[in-house]
């Protein structure tokens, strides 16, 4: 069996990190995970679609956990969740179609503005 | 009148989300300032909400064979350990201080992604001039 270079055990690190930071965001914030795991996952060689892909693969277990954490603790409601799941595919069918046909970064930066106001107005 | 608002927020975030632009947050902040949910609430609803979405992109997603699993393994050891502590910790943070973290994660996800926006644009800029040169 041959040994691992430094280098192998450097990426490997970065990856451990990585996955504690979006384990992190995804714990206390309940959302966010793939925010940080898109461009990390880019950092560490993916191209931006496998990134986009993988983070959800990342994501997807952590929320079922934390979600368990939340439901355990009385902090949700299965009910109060399950009305908006309907619109939610709706919506991710569209985006989905959306994202082969538009470049988005006009988008990105109305959202990224929106997200600033937003976060302002609720330190406010 | 409730329904029409539900639908809209949620195809939307679903939109958004699928669009890797962090829908998420988009839910939680509808349901916070505007739906004045408490902070930890709304959090968890976006957990739940999260799970058939990602499920569904993921089936896409892992028939295209674009999920890179050997990276996914470490990330989600590690993610593992971390979520369970931290989402503890959530639980037991007070909602004024927990909805300020939030605030300030989503102040800093926006400035991040009008950084990278702008980084994308020159590149996409950029293979235009080459595609037009060539």
């Amino acid at each position: 069996m041959a040994d691992k270079s430094i280098g192998e055990y450097l990426k490997e690190g970065y990856l451990y990190a990585a996955g504690a930071a979006v384990g992190a965001a995804n714990g206390l914030l309940g959302s966010g995970g793939g925010m940080i795991a898109v461009p990390m996952l880019e950092k560490s060689g993916c191209d931006p679609k496998s990134a986009h892909a993988t983070s959800i693969a990342v994501t997807l277990p952590l929320s079922v956990i934390s979600g368990l954490v939340y439901l355990s603790k009385g902090a949700v409601e299965l009910g109060g969740a399950v009305k908006y799941i309907p619109g939610g595919l709706a919506g991710a069918v569209i985006g989905a179609k959306l994202l082969k046909k538009l470049s988005n970064v006009a988008v990105k930066r109305l959202f990224a503005a929106a997200m600033i106001a937003f976060g302002i107005r609720m330190l406010m | 009148m409730e329904w029409f608002t539900i639908a809209a927020v949620s195809v939307c975030t679903g939109i958004f989300a699928s669009l890797g632009l962090g829908g998420g947050l988009l839910l939680i902040v509808w349901l916070t300032v505007f739906a004045h949910m408490p902070q930890l609430q709304a959090q968890g609803i976006n957990l739940v909400f999260f799970i058939p979405i990602a499920a569904l992109s993921l089936i896409f997603h892992s028939k295209n064979k674009l999920v890179q699993w050997k990276k996914m393994i470490p990330m989600m050891l590690s993610g593992v350990a971390a979520v369970v502590v931290l989402s503890i910790a959530a639980n037991a943070i007070d909602n004024t201080r927990l909805k300020k973290i939030f605030a300030v994660f989503v102040i800093a996800c926006g400035i991040f992604q009008l950084f990278t926006a702008k980084d994308r644009a020159e590149g996409e800029g950029k293979q235009l001039e080459g595609r037009s040169k060539s």
